[in-house]
């Protein structure tokens, strides 16, 4: 063995120690690993494999699968852009490529010296306090051209990221409108005691008068869930926070997770309680890495006043414990049956459902996966009783919801409403004064003309994850086309053909008319790709990746209209400069070696 | 399958770009159906009547991908002067065998072929008669609008029949699965 594999193997016992030797946790076995080597290298998987006793393919297979896991040196410091189409709007293209001038670099190659890497990365979820960026996955929020000189001194002077100014760090949760959720007192224990005191029966009944909907977005009944996992044959029951949140422009579980764990923590401990379910995990996306250690503090301490752990609340027999588990980049995960593979250490590949994690999730055993703000809301519906909760909101979609506002308003942040609120009051309560679009649940949801402005936050009319991205007059949506084609080509999967290969060829067929090549007939490819991606693709993420930009293609039209400025077909492509390197090898110059541009004499 | 024949023989037009000629094999294979095919249509340019220059033309049959200048020329010929144009095999469709050379850079190629091969003549080709090659292999579709695609490699003698009639008879040319599976 040499030297270099001794080191490895070295950092590599304590990790998997940690981790109880387990190939369940490969995935946080490699993210660990990466943060004290700095990337996966064929030898450090290897290293892995064996000791995990598993084929070294499937160490491959995730480091692949995942974004932020790397196989080739990215270099010490890893700097990572969120591409988000607010980022963007905030000005992150001029910031990135202040830094790659100033570091000498170019996108996405690692420094001579194998120092750093500059790149780009899906939504951070900063987008109220953007441009922001993922230093070694450590989010800086609120860059500026002085901030990024600032960051490249550091990264020249090779400072540690722990002495770093505390202040670049800095997550704001910039709560604009507070309710029920976000302008409540919270008491430990109070939830739980409350569910306690219904017994678990009880408490499911509550939960089926409050009439509680999921808060990821697709908005299935909580209490239904609930009980088909209560009810489901299984040795062991699971509940799972979904915590990864990637939609772009959502960022309420950050917040939640930051400022209002404790109840996240409450209501998968009630789940846990009407379930059965003795054990919870937390799935939080890698780019909140930053949460964690205040997490598991937050965690011990309500083991220590038995709001977690064996006999909750003295009451006998109520154990429940919860595991924080950490995503790597991958949005598909927030997909449940994807992020149930993640949590067994897989790529993050969805099943096919039926059979529907409830009945069949983590490890084969019915799971219950709840949104980090639904978990929040069963808290309320413990404290205040089914109808009390049933009380606000509208008919189908009960209670309140927190609405992340970004992009051209003049106050970002978090917007807690009543369900039914009217577009146009967020609008003007987030001062957006001069709005042409808004997208609605981020990249896979709607985008909403002026005319719909009247349209109403909830389940019947416009239903939402919490993404709220607004923009203004001056801001051209084949931009936000162009980005969101690009965000789902690069989060697809690739299992199942027509999303992998269909997101790539709109991706293409934008980038074609972003050229100034396009004509009709794109415009055209693009419907009808639309249609095939959206009606055959395996899961979710294929179904929505072209929603956004058919919306933008039905509902504005001159944004594509002056964009498609041929006549008919045109190559993408400089047909001439394409024979360019065979004229040089060649040494040719006459006239039968160019390609005039369009059709022949 | 009968077809009536229509008023006015149409005439099509094909052609092997950078392709086997395996799909003009399969035309053949059609075997009698060619004498009624002959009935209904009339053929400008193409291999089977060896005329080198394309009138106008109802429908295009093109084989194979894209590979240098001549094949855009060629290509660019055929869409100038046919109603129809259709992307016949899997070289013409996605760039097929030839698009294999795509991974690597087109000069690198010519240098090994023609210089540091073993009994290679020392230098690249130059004669202005040659068609210089083309960075990368195209699918035919990446240089001009197409119409419809016919899959297969090649496809078979049966799906070109039943594509062809269905265009020459004004039916949205359809074909079923189990003519263009291969396992």
């Amino acid at each position: 063995m040499t030297e270099t594999s001794e080191t490895t193997d070295s950092i590599l016992a304590p990790i998997i120690a940690h981790y109880g030797g387990d190939p369940g946790n490969l995935l946080q076995i490699l993210r660990d690993a990466q943060e004290a080597l700095d990337w996966l290298s064929p030898e450090t998987q290897g290293a892995v494999a064996r000791r995990l006793d598993i084929p070294v393919t499937r160490v491959a297979a995730v480091v692949r699968f995942y974004t932020h896991l790397y196989d080739t040196p990215r270099g010490k410091y890893r700097v990572l852009f969120s591409h988000n189409i607010t980022d963007r709007m905030a000005g992150s293209p001029a910031l990135m490529a202040h830094m790659l001038k100033r570091l000498k670099l170019k996108r996405g190659v690692v420094s001579d010296d194998g120092l750093v890497s500059v790149g780009k990365t899906s939504c951070t979820g900063m987008c109220d306090q953007g441009p922001a960026l993922l230093v070694n996955n450590r989010a800086i929020t609120r860059l500026t051209p002085r901030r990024i000189d600032e960051i490249c001194d550091l990264i020249r002077a090779r400072a540690p990221l722990a002495n770093w100014p505390a202040h670049y760090f800095r997550v704001e949760d910039n709560i604009e409108r507070a309710d029920m959720l976000l302008g409540s007192a919270y008491a430990p224990g109070e939830a739980l005691r409350a569910a306690i005191a219904c017994g678990p029966t009880g408490m499911m009944a509550e939960m089926r008068k409050s009439n509680l909907r999921g808060r990821g977005g697709a908005g299935f009944t909580t209490a239904v869930k609930w009980e088909a996992c209560r009810d489901a044959k299984g040795d062991e029951r699971y509940i799972v926070c979904n915590a990864d949140e990637g939609e772009p422009g959502t960022f309420k579980d950050r917040v939640l997770m930051q400022s209002f764990s404790e109840r996240v923590f409450e209501g998968m401990a009630i789940a846990g309680y009407v379930t059965g379910a003795r054990k919870g995990f937390v799935y939080l996306r890698g780019e909140y890495s930053y949460l964690r250690a205040p997490l598991e503090a937050k965690l011990s301490e309500m083991r220590r006043n038995r709001l977690l752990g064996m006999s909750i609340c003295g009451v006998p027999g109520f154990d429940f414990d919860i595991v924080i588990h950490m995503g790597a980049g991958a949005y598909v995960c927030g997909e449940e049956t994807a992020l149930i593979e993640s949590l067994e250490g897989k790529p993050g590949l969805p099943r096919i459902r039926p059979p529907f994690p409830v009945i069949c999730g983590y490890n084969n055993q019915p799971t219950v996966v709840n949104n980090v703000e639904t978990l929040c809301k069963v808290t309320e519906v413990a404290i205040h009783g089914g109808l009390a909760y049933a009380g606000t909101g509208t008919r189908q979609s009960a209670g309140t919801k927190i609405i992340s506002v970004s992009g051209d308003v003049e106050r970002p942040g978090l917007y807690e409403y009543p369900f039914g609120v009217r577009v146009s009051q967020v609008l003007d309560d987030a001062g957006a004064y001069d709005a042409v679009a808004v997208q609605i649940s981020g990249a896979a949801g709607q985008c909403l003309t002026p005319q719909e402005f009247g349209r109403r936050i909830a389940f019947e009319d416009v239903p939402t994850s919490g993404s709220f991205m607004v923009f203004g007059n001056t801001r051209d949506l084949f931009e936000a086309a162009l980005n969101y084609s690009h965000f789902f080509e690069h989060e697809s999967c690739g299992f199942c053909t027509p999303c992998r290969v269909g997101t790539a060829l709109v991706a293409r067929i934008m980038e074609k008319i972003h050229s100034g090549h396009g004509a009709r007939y794109e415009f055209n490819e693009l419907t009808r790709l639309h249609q095939l991606i959206s009606t055959s693709s395996h899961c979710g993420l294929g179904a929505t990746a072209t929603n956004a930009l058919q919306d933008i293609m039905t509902k504005f039209p001159t944004v594509f209209d002056r964009r498609l400025i041929k006549r008919d077909f045109e190559p993408g492509f400089d047909l001439d400069a394409a024979l360019a390197r065979a004229r040089e090898v060649s040494n040719r110059d006459d006239a039968n070696a160019h390609l005039a541009e369009g059709v022949d004499a | 399958m009968n077809v009536r024949p229509p008023m006015k023989k149409l005439k099509v037009a094909t052609t092997s770009l950078s392709g086997c000629f395996g799909c003009h094999m399969s035309l053949l294979d059609i075997d009698e159906r060619l004498l009624e095919l002959a009935k209904l249509v009339e053929f400008d340019r193409s291999p089977i009547t060896d005329i080198k220059t394309c009138g106008p033309c109802d429908i295009a049959l093109i084989e194979g991908a894209v590979c240098n200048s001549e094949n855009v020329h060629v290509l660019r010929e055929l869409r100038r002067n046919c109603k129809m144009l259709v992307a016949v095999g899997a070289c013409a469709i996605t760039g097929g065998l030839p698009a294999q050379r795509n991974q690597r850079d087109v000069g690198e190629i010519l240098q090994r072929c023609y210089v540091d091969m073993p009994g290679a003549q020392g230098r690249v080709p130059d004669d202005p008669e040659l068609p210089l090659l083309l960075d990368k292999v195209y699918p035919i579709n990446e240089i001009v609008r197409v119409d419809y695609f016919i899959p297969g490699c090649p496809p078979s003698g049966d799906a070109l029949w039943k594509y062809l009639t269905d265009l020459i008879g004004g039916r949205m040319p359809r074909l079923d699965y189990q003519s263009f599976r291969f396992d």
